[in-house]
């Protein structure tokens, strides 16, 4: 126990309480997971681990998981690392153009992408009966299957490649690839047998984290799977969610659990392979590379352009034609071209504006509260022991780390009944989707903070310490003012992720209580696609301002907060 | 054996100048040093002779193949030259061997020939013992040596060195720098060393090109460049001394004997221009000049004296025993040189 006695004592400990609760909130639901996914073991056969287990639509779910998971990360491994390699180290043109346009699939939700992609293929794409090439009715969408699930999921989750590897590149010491330039190597040489094995790290820490985010990744596959009958872990919890009977929550959290174990079984490999390959290296760094390509250079910026067609604009494309149609499978012509669904979402859908209503709020409150707590707990983080700051980020990080639908789950079986003492029940409720919000983005908000906080010169603080500064005067008056960028960026970050979020909310919904992503996949899924497209498109308007909106604060924040941008 | 030759070159980063104008014509074989404080932009000259930056203008000749000029520009790779880096820059993903061996796997040396050649390569820099060893497991001086080898190993006519000695602590640059002879002597290289540390060039280099504000201030030999500094900044950036505003003294010519000292002594601010007197030039004793002994310093071999001359120009000087701080000592000047003064000065005290 702190000692009352010291001057500054009580607000230190306000901050440590403030920290404790934190990291309740962060390892509280994982907890009650695995208790509830553990339960009843007494009853052998009959208890809901082994019910689980022995059900060969859990093994096929399962397989299909792992199969689309890793055939995403590899589509993700070629294409981040295709664009990574290309934007740092060789000298393209409109490298910040070109990053943005990657970066932003990322940012869109899934059930956005997935509909766009349906939108672009198909018998009743309504881009390619404009165009006069859709193939013939009743042929089937190539993209209802686990290829299907795996292309988009890969696409979605290549800026995460992307990123891990373009930091490694940055962090390459330029005088190795000199050396070998030097030495006699071509380009490729250099590639080969200096960046390549030396940046090894990256693209496996790449790797990893698009393993894990396909995982978890409901949208997609719900959007292409469920109709085709393929599931996967994720939508089959959300399949059992919808019949609910006697011991529903105990089989879904040991399906949690399931997909909990995978992912945290692709980090473990992932630090395992890590070690093997880090290298203390020392030289210049920060500078992009710089390879020159020569002749090559005006077909490689055309290539990564068309790729970038193909992979953003052309689905953009399609779901924008789709908003415009009168209906599915109607070509869209100067006459035929409509704003009706528009009119209809803006105008008459109650349901639309309620969504959106709630998506801002739930977005700005939890980004908000995120931001009123990331200062005092970065800083009272950055002053733990090392050992502990470790531990510590690491919980925070378990919310977020681990699947979305781990996380819904889990906050469905802590506040399933009415909270003891104050008979308040939050099951239901927006409530929940917001405290789900809060204990999944702490990470997205905290991070940019603790960046830039443990690049503060200490002693700016110290001198106001001797002058006789509190710790709350020192807090408001010295640390507050210069954060106060990354504070926002943080929670610019959760609100943009927040506003188009799926996967807790497709769980946590309820009538009255629906987000923008959740109205997205009811629309598609109840079958009116335009409509659906019509948000859809209002969605990645939003995210694409608030990109930019967040690139004009780039310059002040420290490197690598704005994830596109150097 | 080709002539290393650059013909005005110069490099603009936007609006900076980072070099302009520099003409120097190496030849075969000799150990060249560009000296100069940091940011004179002699790092940039040796990036442009390696190929790693495009000059913005003039031309770069390695005998009679043209390196770099307006229209064309020859890849670092085809040059078949070697550098060693500030940082080493040893692949830690290749031991010791591997590093060394990487310029022959590139030109196509294979078997037993690539074998001996870097054996010779790391006997030379007595590294053979660890061939094996990755390079995080080395100490600096050792992966300044296996540095050392890589260059050599494929008999680059060209060897660039880019502040090799900076990260070394200065026992062992002694030992290095003794390593860079012998390293020369036996490839017979033309050898480009970039320095900040006059010592280090001046014990090196057969000429110094002595750079500022991305110009060439003089090309010259060690020994010239000491004793015939051409400005009052080298002058100052060259070995100790002192500036002293003379009348009658001219850019480039020696003051000596009768003619110095009654110069010296002459009054009025007319015609006066700015002489180097190296303190191995003042005479103590008895005659001559009144100055006053402001500091005494001991150095080990010889105190240094800060003196004040009677129209209040400081001047520095040895001595063999130490002279009370405030006494009065004669002072003789035995040798000046003529320096060209520096634009908007007027003299230094």
């Amino acid at each position: 126990m702190p000692s009352m006695a010291a001057p500054g004592s009580q607000q230190r400990w306000l901050l440590s309480l403030l920290l404790g609760a934190i990291l309740l909130l962060s390892l509280t639901p994982s907890l009650r997971l695995l208790v509830e996914a553990l339960s009843d073991l007494g009853l052998g056969n009959e208890a809901p681990l082994w019910r689980v287990l022995s059900s060969s639509r859990t093994w096929l779910a399962l397989w299909h998981s792992v199969y689309t998971s890793v055939l995403g990360m590899l589509i993700a491994l070629l294409l981040g690392g295709l664009f990574a390699f290309a934007i740092t180290l060789t000298d393209v043109r409109g490298k910040g153009m070109l990053m943005f346009c990657f970066m932003l699939p990322m940012m869109i939700p899934p059930q956005v992408t997935a509909l766009s992609w349906l939108q672009l293929f198909g018998p009743a794409s309504p881009l390619l009966n404009s165009l006069g090439v859709a193939p013939a009715l009743g042929s089937p969408q190539p993209l209802h299957s686990g290829e299907g699930i795996a292309l988009l999921l890969g696409i979605q989750s290549a800026p995460l490649v992307f990123l891990a590897l373009r930091t490694s590149l940055v962090a390459l010491p330029r005088e190795l690839v000199e050396a070998a330039r030097i030495s006699g190597a071509r380009p490729f040489q250099v590639w080969w047998h200096t960046v390549l094995p030396l940046t090894r790290g990256g693209l496996v820490a790449g790797g990893a984290m698009a393993f894990v985010s396909n995982l978890g990744n409901f949208g997609i596959p719900a959007m292409l799977g469920i109709p085709a009958g393929y599931h996967v872990l994720p939508t089959l919890i959300y399949q059992r969610m919808a019949g609910f009977g006697t011991g529903v929550l105990a089989e879904m959290a040991v399906l949690s659990m399931l997909i909990g174990g995978l992912a945290l079984a692709g980090v473990a490999l992932q630090q395992r392979l890590m070690k093997r390959s880090r290298f203390g290296l020392i030289g210049h760094v920060g500078r992009a590379h710089d390879l020159s390509l020569g002749r090559w250079r005006g077909w490689v910026e055309a290539g990564l352009a068309a790729l970038l067609a193909v992979l953003l604009v052309a689905p953009l494309l399609a779901l924008v034609v789709g908003s415009l149609v009168p209906a599915m499978g109607v070509p869209l012509t100067i006459e035929s071209a409509t704003l009706e669904a528009y009119r209809e979402m803006l105008g008459r859908q109650g349901v639309t504006r309620r969504a959106l209503h709630n998506s801002l709020w739930l977005a700005g409150g939890a980004a908000l509260t995120l931001m009123a707590v990331s200062l005092p707990l970065a800083y009272r983080l950055l002053r733990l022991p090392r050992r502990w700051q470790g531990l510590a980020l690491g919980a925070i990080e378990l919310p977020y780390a681990l699947p979305g639908v781990v996380l819904a789950v889990a906050c469905i079986l802590l506040f399933v009944r009415p909270l003891p003492l104050v008979e308040v029940t939050l099951y239901g409720t927006l409530g929940l989707i917001f405290i789900a919000y809060l204990a999944r983005f702490l990470m997205v908000g905290l991070k940019p903070v603790t960046a830039s906080l443990a690049q503060l010169d200490p002693s700016l603080e110290e001198a106001a310490q001797l002058a006789g500064a509190g710790l709350w005067r020192r807090l408001s008056g010295i640390v507050l003012p210069l954060m106060a960028p990354a504070l926002f960026a943080g929670g610019l970050l959760v609100f943009l992720i927040a506003v188009n979020e799926l996967t807790v909310s497709a769980l946590l919904w309820s009538a009255g209580n629906e987000t923008l992503g959740v109205l997205v996949y009811t629309l598609d899924q109840g079958g009116d696609s335009v409509l659906a497209s019509a948000v859809a498109v209002l969605v990645v308007a939003v995210v694409a301002l608030m990109m930019l909106a967040l690139s004009l604060l780039a310059s002040r924040l420290p490197r690598g907060v704005i994830p596109w941008r150097n | 054996m080709a002539e290393l030759s650059l013909d005005g070159v110069g490099k603009r980063f936007g609006e900076h100048a980072a070099v302009s104008g520099l003409t120097l014509d190496v030849a075969p074989g000799e150990f060249v040093a560009l000296l100069g404080p940091s940011g004179c932009g002699k790092t940039t000259v040796l990036r442009m002779l390696a190929g790693f930056e495009h000059p913005s203008e003039g031309r770069i000749r390695l005998g009679d193949r043209t390196l770099s000029d307006a229209t064309c520009h020859v890849p670092p790779e085809e040059r078949h030259m070697g550098m060693v880096f500030q940082s080493y820059a040893l692949w830690p993903h290749m031991n010791v061997a591997d590093n060394v061996g990487y310029p022959l796997k590139l030109r196509g040396v294979g078997g037993r020939d690539y074998r001996r050649r870097v054996d010779e390569a790391l006997a030379m820099v007595q590294l053979a013992a660890l061939a094996e060893h990755r390079p995080q497991e080395l100490s600096g001086g050792q992966r300044q040596r296996v540095a050392l080898a890589r260059c050599l190993v494929a008999s680059p006519s060209v060897v660039l060195l880019d502040e090799p000695l900076a990260n070394l602590d200065r026992h062992l640059r002694a030992t290095m720098e003794e390593g860079f002879r012998t390293f020369h002597r036996r490839s017979g290289a033309t050898l480009v060393y970039v320095t900040h540390d006059q010592g280090e060039a001046m014990a090196l280099a057969d000429r110094i090109a002595v750079m500022r504000e991305g110009r060439l201030v003089q090309w010259s030999t060690p020994e010239t460049l000491y004793r015939q500094p051409r400005s009052e900044w080298l002058a100052g950036f060259i070995g100790q001394g002192s500036v002293l505003m003379l009348p009658g003294a001219a850019p480039g010519q020696w003051l000596q004997g009768e003619a110095l000292m009654s110069a010296a002594g002459e009054a009025g601010p007319q015609g006066r221009g700015p002489v180097l007197i190296r303190p191995e030039h003042v005479r103590l004793g008895e005659r001559g000049m009144r100055a006053r002994v402001e500091r005494a310093i001991f150095r080990g071999e010889r105190y240094e004296l800060g003196l004040r001359l009677a129209d209040g120009s400081a001047l520095l000087a040895h001595s063999s025993r130490r002279l009370v701080e405030g006494g009065v000592v004669g002072v003789t000047l035995e040798l000046g040189w003529g320096l060209e003064p520096e634009a908007g000065t007027t003299g230094r005290d």
